[in-house]
């Protein structure tokens, strides 16, 4: 009697040759787009990189543009570098404490439950908003006479162009990224840890305060710079209640106040001006302003990127 | 509906009488050894739980549960997954309160105030926690006990007000010797043992009179376990001490009283080595025999 052979266990052996030769092609398909897609996207990288650095002098940081018909005479972007991070930082300054405001509300207190929900969808339905509709909405806003001190204003007709108002529109644009984040980092937090604070007595305002918002943090900040990221790369709201213009263009004689209540410039607008296209027709500066953008928005997501992994070092097991 | 008791395996538990003649039924646990003396010394009521039902929707958790709580004593609530153990035990914070379904009967008392007029911040500090899984705030080891000592609503205290305290509590759950020399160690960047003594350090910072352990070593590794363990059973004497446990062999080492839960009921309430040497009720007999759980 073979005892041996008849133990002797089944080899079996699993192949990716028993793949159908529809998942092939969909397996290979799904490849294929995946590598379009990355492909696109460096071209596009790769393409404003090598005109960038063409184009881009140490000079056109500093230099105030100006109207003219060549490269001499037209200056730098100065202004629209400026403007850019100017309402930038105006637009976040509104969106993000109002965006932690509602992030927090809803993942932790969310009470009446209609109201939250009804919060929940609106924000989702701004994030939807074409931000040249929240530009219209804002002229509406913005040229009403009580509002009148925000912008220029002559013989009691409301310019409704300014800083003011184009970052309070822009901050529309940037509120559903930045409670989009809060709220995904709160709810990654787990619901141990805020029993946990409970659990030695502490308020639910203490809780989020010393305990959840920091350890949400890293997810915050990335919502933030996402959000700037948003912002600095919108046009229309810049068209529509920035002006547009070459250069600051002052409202007063205020030092300061007096340029947020004037109007000006951003990077986008200086490109879309000085594309081939545009009024300017300088598409060797288009290219550069393109350039510089294009590697400051790089940098915000490279930021976000890194805080946010960095975030996800430290976590319960 | 009315829940009854699926039917269990009966395992012959007694022997023969003619084997046993004269004797006194063994414990199961023989080999197991106890980790404290067991005479009790002395014992203080701190809380009585009386006639408590809690129920999540419709359905009871905790079935007309009534039970004391003394400190002096290791207090062990023992039996199947879903008995009501956990709900019971945060029913005594009213932590149950957080969930929105949960309604509760009957009445709880903390050295004779009954804890529903209390104000659920200061209940918790008089009775804290710890939790199945080491969940220390991420932040430093300093820091997750100077969280708890910064009372609520009261100025916040510089660190260095702080500092003589915090080592206080870490001495106290025996683990300042293995953090003192960086308190600044990132909390979770500790070993799993290390992490739930922090958390049970944390706990001992509210300067409670009862302490709560929901399952503190299922997470944990046997060495870690034991650490734990011998901390618990000198905690006692300064605590009312309540812990849930899966693991009955830790129930032995460590309790004092036993209360064996099963489909919300409490079975059977009483001294470990009654519950475990002579069980009065067949389903306590069957359950820490191991015929079921």
């Amino acid at each position: 009697m073979s005892a041996s052979a008849a133990a002797a266990p089944k080899i079996r052996v699993a192949s990716s040759a028993t793949w159908r030769l529809r998942d092939r092609i969909g397996l290979g398909f799904a490849w294929l787009l995946g590598l379009l897609f990355c492909a696109i996207t460096a071209a596009i990288v790769i393409y404003l990189l090598v005109q960038g650095v063409k184009y881009v002098r140490p000079n056109l940081f500093v230099t105030h543009p100006a109207a003219g018909f060549d490269e001499q005479e037209t200056g730098g972007f100065l202004d629209p570098l400026i403007g850019t991070f100017l309402v930038g930082a105006m637009a976040m300054a509104i969106a993000f404490p109002v965006g932690l405001g509602i992030g927090v509300w809803l993942s932790e207190f969310g009470r009446p439950f209609a109201l939250a929900r009804l919060t929940e969808s609106t924000v989702e339905m701004i994030a939807g908003i074409p931000s040249i509709v929240l530009a219209l909405f804002g002229t509406l806003i913005f040229q009403s006479p009580a509002l009148g001190f925000l912008s220029r204003s002559a013989g009691g007709v409301v310019f409704g162009r300014s800083f003011f108002a184009a970052a309070a529109m822009l901050s529309f644009v940037a509120l559903p990224l930045v409670v989009g984040s809060v709220r995904e980092g709160l709810q990654a937090i787990p619901g141990h840890v805020r029993e946990a604070s409970y659990a030695v007595g502490k308020t639910k305002a203490a809780t989020t305060r010393r305990i959840l918002l920091p350890t949400a943090r890293p997810s915050i900040v990335t919502g933030a710079m996402l959000g700037f990221g948003r912002v600095i790369g919108d046009t229309a709201i810049i068209v529509v209640l920035l002006g547009a213009t070459l250069r600051f263009d002052g409202a007063g004689s205020t030092p300061l106040l007096g340029t947020l209540r004037g109007t000006g410039s951003t990077l986008t607008t200086y490109i879309l001006q000085n594309a081939p296209t545009g009024e300017g027709n300088q598409p060797t500066k288009a290219y550069a302003a393109a350039f510089v953008l294009l590697m400051i928005v790089l940098a915000l997501n490279i930021g976000a990127g890194l805080v946010s992994r960095q975030g996800k070092a430290m976590r319960w097991s | 509906m009315e829940l009854k008791p699926p039917p269990v395996r009966r395992l012959p538990l007694d022997p023969p009488p003619t084997a046993v003649a004269g004797r006194a039924p063994a414990s199961p646990f023989t080999g197991a050894a106890h980790a404290r003396a067991r005479s009790s010394t002395f014992a203080i009521d701190r809380m009585q739980v009386d006639d408590v039902l809690v129920a999540y929707g419709q359905k009871p958790a905790v079935d007309h549960v009534s039970l004391p709580i003394r400190q002096g004593e290791v207090l062990a609530l023992i039996g199947p997954s879903g008995c009501g153990k956990t709900t019971l035990l945060r029913s005594l914070n009213r932590l149950t309160e957080l969930t929105t379904t949960a309604s509760q009967q009957g009445r709880i008392t903390l050295d004779g105030a009954d804890i529903a007029s209390l104000e659920p911040t200061a209940l918790r500090r008089r009775v804290t926690m710890v939790f199945q899984q080491p969940n220390p705030f991420p932040m430093s080891v300093f820091d997750n006990v100077a969280y708890v000592l910064r009372e609520q609503a009261a100025r916040r205290p510089k660190r260095a007000a702080l500092d003589a305290k915090v080592r206080e509590v870490l001495a106290h759950a025996g683990l300042l010797d293995e953090v003192e020399h960086d308190l600044r160690h990132p909390a979770l960047r500790l070993s799993g043992g290390q992490q739930q003594r922090l958390c049970i350090a944390r706990a001992l910072a509210a300067d409670p009179e009862v302490l709560l352990l929901d399952e503190p070593c299922s997470a944990l590794d046997p060495q870690s376990t034991q650490v734990i363990e011998d901390l618990i059973v000198k905690l006692r004497e300064e605590v009312a001490v309540v812990i849930v446990t899966h693991n009955l062999q830790q129930a032995y080492r460590i309790a004092d009283y036993v209360a064996f839960m099963y489909l919300g009921e409490l079975v059977e309430y009483g001294s470990a080595t009654q519950v475990f040497g002579s069980p009065r009720e067949e389903r306590t007999k069957e359950y820490v025999s191991g015929a079921f759980g």
